[in-house]
Formats: C-alpha cells, sequence, structure tokens
C-alpha cells in the first residue's frame, strides 16, 4: 500500500503533471462557476413559488384589513358585492364548484372509457390513430373552447331545455365543455397507467376464464387504480383553474345559485373580469382578487400534491 | 384486490349470471368504452366544424349613403373615368392622395375601383350575417329575414377569412376590422417568450438531470417546486405578472430606465416575461426527459477520455439531447402561443391600431382578440372572431406537425 503510493507519486512527477495541475485546477474552477450558474437557473423556480406565495399573501392580508372584512365573512357570506361592501366568496366558490363537476361528469366516465378501450381493446393501429386525435383536443387553446361553449353548446342546450328556462350565459353550458377540454388529459394519464399492469396479469386472468371486460375491469382497473385517481384529481385542479371558458361562457356578475342553467361567476371568472377592465391599484377591487387568487391557488396545490402523492405512494410496483 | 378466481365460478356481477349473459355483458360495455372514445373524437369533428361555420356565409350589405344619391344607373354601367371621379370628388383629399400612393387610380382596375366607391363612397356595411349550414341548407330563412329587417339590404355569399384580414388592424366595423397588429404582437411575444425560457429551461434540467444526480436537499427542493409550479393555474401567472413584472418592475418594463416615455409597465416585455415564467415548468419537464434519455455510456466513455463533466455535457449529452429538447421547446411555445387569461390579467390591450415596435410598446395578442370580439354582442364579430381563431389554430398546428415529425425522424434515426 505504502510502496505504491511512492510510486504513483514518482510517476505523476516524472511526467510533469505539476504543469498540468494548474490547468486542471483552472478548468475545475471553470466548471465550478458553470455548475453555480446552473444550480441558479434551478433557484429561479423557487423565486416564482415565492413570489406567488409573497404577493398573494400580502396583498390578502391588506385585503383582509380592509374595514368590515373578515375571514369569517369571507368564507361564509353569500353575497360578493365590493362596491357595497359586501365580501362573501361563496357564490364564486359555489359556481366553481358546479362547473368543475359537470366537468368532471363528463370528463371521468368519458375519460375512462376511452382510456380502457384504448388501452385493453383497440388494435395497436387504431390506437396510434385516436391517441392523437385526443392529443389534439387538449393542445387548443381554452379561448376556443370558450368560443364554442357561447355559439355551439349554449344554443344547443336553450334549443333543448327551451330559450325562458336557459339563459344566454349559464354554468351547464361552461362545465360540460371543460368536460370536453379536461376528457383528454384523463384519458391520456389513465391509459398510460393501464397500459403500464404488466401482460402477465391479463394473461393469468383471461386463462382462469375471466371475459376481457372482467380481466379489464377486475384485475387491470384496480392495479392502475392509484394512476387513475391521480389523473382525476388532476382534472379536477384543472377544472378549479380554468378561466377563460367560464370567463366567456358561464357569465359575469356572482350569483348564489344552485341552478346550473343561470348565470353566475366563477372564482377564475372574477378575478378575469375585474383585472380586464381599466384597473385601479390598492382599491378594494384590486386587493380582493388577491384574496381569491390566493384561495384558488391553495386549493389546486393542495389537489396537485395529494394526486402526485396517490401517484406515488400507491403505485403497484411489477417487475 | 379481488382474488380473480372469483370470476369464473361466481362473478361480483351476481351469482346467478352464466357465461351467455357475462359475455353479452362484456359485449355491451366494450361498446360504451368505444362510444366514449368516439365522444371524444366527435366533440373534436363538432368542435371544428362550428367554428368553420361562422368563418363563411352569406350577408346581408347595405349601403349607408344611398347611391342614387351618386349615381343614376347601376354601377355596372358607370365608366372607369365616372368611377375616378367619384371617388376624387366625394372622399377627402387625404383619402385621395392616400389611395394614390398605394396605386395610382389611373392604373387601377375598373373591378378595384368598384369596390373602392362600393366601401368609401356609398359605404356598404354588413348588416346582418348568417351561417355556413344555414347558408347552404336554408338560405330562404335568412333572405325572408332580411327582407322584412333591411329591405334595401343585399344578400350574398362572404368568406369572412380575407387577405385583408391578415393586413388590417383593429377596426370598430367587423368587416374592416384585422388581426395584423395581434399576430404582430403574438409573434413578439413568443419571441421574448422564449428568449428567457429556453435558457433558464434548458439550464435548470441540466442541473437538475447531470449534476442533482446526487440527490441533495437543494435539487429535491427545486425538483418538487416544478412539479407544483406545473400545476399553478395559468391565471395565478397573471396575477404575479401584475404585481411583480408590471408593479414592481416598472421602471424596467415601462421603459422609463432606459429614456422611454412609457406610460406604465403593460407592455409586451412584462407579458412576455409572465409567460416565460408560466412555461418554464414545461419546459424544464420536457428538457429533462430528453436528457434522461440519453445513454449512460456515452457519458462514460466521455468521462473515461478524461473529459470534465462540462465538456461531457456540452459536447456529448446536450447534442445527443438537443432535437427532444427542441422538440419539447416547441411544445410549450405552442402552449403560450394559446393562452389568454394571464395577458388580460397582464393587461393586453384589446384595442390597439398599432404594431408592436419595441420591447416597452403596449400590445395585443391573438387570443385576446378573439376573447375580445366573442364577448361582444354582434354576429359579425363572432364571425371574424371564427376567423382568428382559424389563424390560430393553423399556426399551432403546424407548430405541432412539425415537432411530431422531427420526433418522429430522429426516433427512426436510432
Amino acid at each position: 500500500m505504502h510502496k505504491s503510493v511512492a510510486v504513483d507519486k514518482v510517476t505523476s512527477e516524472s511526467l510533469g503533471i505539476t504543469q498540468n495541475n494548474l490547468f486542471r485546477n483552472n478548468k475545475r474552477w471553470s466548471e465550478t462557476i458553470i455548475k453555480a450558474v446552473l444550480t441558479l437557473a434551478g433557484i429561479v423556480s423557487i423565486f416564482t413559488t415565492i413570489g406567488i406565495v409573497y404577493e398573494l399573501g400580502k396583498e390578502s392580508l391588506l385585503f383582509f384589513s380592509l374595514p368590515g372584512v373578515t375571514l369569517k365573512e369571507f368564507l361564509t357570506g353569500t353575497v360578493w358585492q365590493p362596491v357595497i361592501g359586501k365580501f362573501g366568496v361563496l357564490p364564486l366558490v359555489t359556481s366553481t364548484m358546479i362547473t368543475s363537476l359537470f366537468a368532471m361528469l363528463v370528463a371521468i366516465p368519458l375519460g375512462l372509457g376511452a382510456a380502457i378501450f384504448l388501452s385493453e381493446y383497440a388494435a395497436d393501429k387504431t390506437r396510434k390513430v385516436l391517441k392523437p386525435i385526443l392529443e389534439i383536443l387538449a393542445g387548443i387553446p381554452t379561448v376556443v373552447y370558450g368560443y364554442f361553449a357561447l355559439t355551439f353548446m349554449t344554443p344547443l342546450l336553450r334549443g333543448i331545455f327551451g330559450q325562458e328556462n336557459v339563459e344566454i350565459y349559464n354554468m351547464l353550458s361552461a362545465g360540460l365543455v371543460m368536460g370536453i377540454m379536461i376528457l383528454p388529459l384523463i384519458s391520456s394519464m389513465s391509459e398510460d397507467a393501464l397500459h403500464a399492469v404488466p401482460r402477465s396479469l391479463r394473461d393469468a386472468a383471461l386463462g382462469l376464464g375471466a371475459t376481457k371486460l372482467e380481466t379489464s375491469i377486475q384485475v387491470v382497473f384496480p392495479a392502475a387504480l392509484s394512476g387513475i385517481i391521480s389523473a382525476v384529481i388532476l382534472g379536477i385542479s384543472r377544472a378549479v383553474g380554468e378561466t377563460m371558458i367560464v370567463a366567456i361562457a358561464a357569465g359575469s356578475g356572482p350569483n348564489f345559485t344552485f341552478n346550473p342553467l343561470k348565470a353566475a361567476e366563477t372564482m377564475t371568472g372574477y378575478i378575469a373580469r375585474i383585472s380586464g377592465g381599466d384597473l385601479s391599484y390598492d382599491t378594494p377591487d384590486y386587493n380582493s382578487i388577491f384574496a381569491i387568487g390566493l384561495l384558488l391557488f391553495l386549493v389546486t396545490l393542495v389537489l396537485n400534491m395529494i394526486s402526485r402523492h396517490i401517484s406515488r405512494k400507491y403505485r403497484e410496483v411489477y417487475e | 384486490m379481488k382474488n380473480p378466481l372469483n370470476l369464473v365460478s361466481t362473478t361480483t356481477y351476481g351469482r346467478d349470471l352464466n357465461l351467455e349473459q357475462r359475455q353479452k355483458k362484456a359485449t355491451i360495455w366494450k361498446a360504451l368504452f368505444r362510444l366514449s372514445t368516439l365522444v371524444g373524437v366527435v366533440a373534436l369533428a363538432i368542435l371544428i366544424i362550428s367554428i368553420v361555420n361562422q368563418a363563411f356565409g352569406l350577408v346581408a350589405i347595405e349601403d349607408t349613403n344611398d347611391r342614387n344619391d351618386f349615381i343614376s344607373t347601376s354601377i355596372k354601367e358607370v365608366t372607369k373615368t365616372e368611377l375616378i371621379q367619384l371617388i376624387e370628388t366625394n372622399l377627402s383629399t387625404n383619402r385621395v392622395r392616400t389611395l394614390d400612393r398605394e396605386e395610382p387610380l389611373v392604373e387601377r382596375s375598373r373591378h378595384d375601383l368598384m369596390a373602392l366607391v362600393e366601401t368609401e363612397v356609398f359605404k356598404q356595411r354588413i348588416v346582418d350575417s348568417y351561417s355556413l349550414f344555414g347558408s347552404i341548407f336554408t338560405p330562404n330563412t335568412f333572405r325572408d329575414q332580411v327582407a322584412k329587417k333591411h329591405p334595401e339590404a343585399i344578400v350574398e355569399f362572404k368568406s369572412w377569412f380575407t387577405p385583408q384580414f391578415l393586413q388590417e388592424s383593429m377596426s370598430k366595423t367587423p368587416e374592416l376590422a384585422g388581426i395584423r397588429t395581434a399576430l404582430f404582437g403574438s409573434l413578439f411575444l413568443i419571441l421574448i417568450t422564449i428568449s428567457v425560457a429556453f435558457p433558464l429551461g434548458v439550464s435548470a434540467a441540466i442541473y437538475l438531470e447531470e449534476y442533482a444526480r446526487q440527490n441533495t436537499w437543494l435539487s429535491r427542493v427545486i425538483q418538487t417546486n416544478i412539479d407544483n409550479l406545473a400545476g399553478v393555474p395559468s391565471i395565478i401567472y397573471g396575477i404575479l405578472g401584475l404585481t411583480i413584472f408590471v408593479r414592481a418592475f416598472e421602471p424596467i418594463t415601462s421603459g422609463r430606465l432606459f429614456g422611454y416615455e412609457g406610460a406604465n409597465g403593460r407592455t409586451i416585455l412584462a407579458a412576455g416575461l409572465t409567460m416565460a415564467l408560466l412555461i418554464l415548468p414545461i419546459l424544464i419537464t420536457n428538457a429533462q426527459e430528453a436528457i434522461r434519455a440519453v445513454p449512460n455510456s456515452l457519458r462514460q466513455a466521455s468521462y473515461g477520455l478524461g473529459a470534465t463533466q462540462w465538456q461531457t455535457i456540452w459536447y456529448h449529452v446536450l447534442p445527443y439531447a438537443l432535437p427532444g429538447i427542441l422538440t419539447g421547446t416547441i411544445l410549450a411555445i405552442s402552449r403560450a402561443l394559446g393562452e389568454t387569461a394571464p395577458l388580460i390579467i397582464v393587461g393586453a390591450a384589446t384595442y390597439i391600431t398599432k404594431d408592436p415596435s419595441g420591447l416597452f410598446s403596449n400590445f395585443t395578442a391573438i387570443p385576446i382578440q378573439i376573447y375580445n370580439w366573442t364577448t361582444r354582442p354582434q354576429q359579425e364579430f363572432r364571425n371574424i372572431a371564427a376567423v382568428a381563431i382559424l389563424v390560430l389554430m393553423f399556426m399551432l398546428l403546424s407548430m405541432n406537425a412539425v415537432a411530431i415529425l422531427w420526433r418522429n425522424k430522429i426516433q427512426n434515426k436510432r
């Protein structure tokens, strides 16, 4: 041991590496700088989060320090009229929940049905054609979906339920179109999860005499459940945060109603409308969009974290 | 998980089900699964058709000025010199000069002059419009309706998409309005977004994939953070852009620091930076995947030859990963191109007729124009909104097609 070290020393000195060492040190120095720069680029994303939390928090505090605004009233009040000092966020929350509910009523069954079909039933060729088509659906800008809701879905609903029952702007139309928008997200994520289930499980079930349906629903589906649930939760988070469809088709003006055929503004719709006009800074209106933004941010953040937690923790791992 | 053995003797659907019934059930459900996939495809088709449906169709045109005050016969019988005379006497000298400069009136075709007289002298305006399918299948409904409401009007077929639509800027009259300013705004915005987000995103991805393999606490925090940011609604980014780029950095984003007489921070620079933050998580994730796909043997060979870590990354990892990174970048850009909500919050102007001239100019973008036109009550604005959507979708689809073809080409090569 001792001997070999000594030999190393001799050879390296005799090869004149001392001079090279200087060069190499130089290089290490530049390597360090590069690494530092790259690390900084990564840290920018942390600053983004800090920026979001700080700004939303700061302005929300200003909002809650306004005379007449209390956290209790904010969370339980059923009237949102900043002009007359009524700050109850419930009308905005209920309409967000109603549009999201209808979106999920469309997106979950259709998305899962499509995922099962593509993963379990469709021939490879069919899958190669259908999957990109659904992906196109995912790439369409939301403002286009908003246009679609207003110019196609709303007239259709008014034709079905009667002009007098359905308002020009209504939550149902926005919710249904939002469901179409979220469908590809759920189908593609669930399909990935189903696809990852090993073939041997299917073969075993089929070998035991199960039909294809029984194999898909009772063996493959439960095995992929964590991925599917996380897809659904991500879909809900998308629906809650979606802005343009509801801003165009769900109506402007908060309305505390559970009737999906009526117009009611969602949280995102409110933020878009208030900031879309000539917004003057540091007014109750201005501060209020931050309080609502903070609520929105927290809800979507929690949903996303649950989604990722489920997909990681409960994933069935196969060899 | 349930015991699959269950399936054979008894099913969870009930003990009495025999094989025939089980298979019948399987067929029904198979049809349902197929149906739900079809619904998605049909929805896409309906969406595209309903937009095309609004982009073409019958229109009713009426003169604002009574043409009998100007000519006594049909316009088709008016000679070319008389047409020029009509233009010169009835339009302001400035307008005549502008027209002359574009192309001398004398050299213009008769058809061109007739169109000029109709739009500028008689001030023809579209007073009503009809959908494409309505125009094909029930044109008479529209004709009757027009005859009742606008007895003077003529009904003709119009494509709302015209070359002028791409060349003209905003106007209060739908048929004269165009998308030029918005098109330039969108392109400029993308340019700013990408020149900020691309270097930042790729650097962060390199850090996470190449340097942070040791799994330090910092890299874990960054990774979790990026995953979380990817799920933040775009409108929240708009709020962030409003407070940081529009308000806090106002001296910079309005250009005042550099001697520009900017009015406020609601400039294309502020919007571009906001968009950059928005697409950063997507870009990083895509770039990470591309870098992760680089075979480890490549790195080891490079290290074996004595290269440093950065040399390995720069000369071997990045060139190999670049096509994948670029494909991911294109997909991220297409997200930014269609994004509307953050732009509304950051304060894109809805009525603006000047092309963006620099980093500190006010701007509008195609999605903003679509939103603005869609929310107006007049049907004609919906028609041009449909055309703007077609333009936007064409841009998006061609970008995505390039990305997909590129990806396939690379995959085939390897």
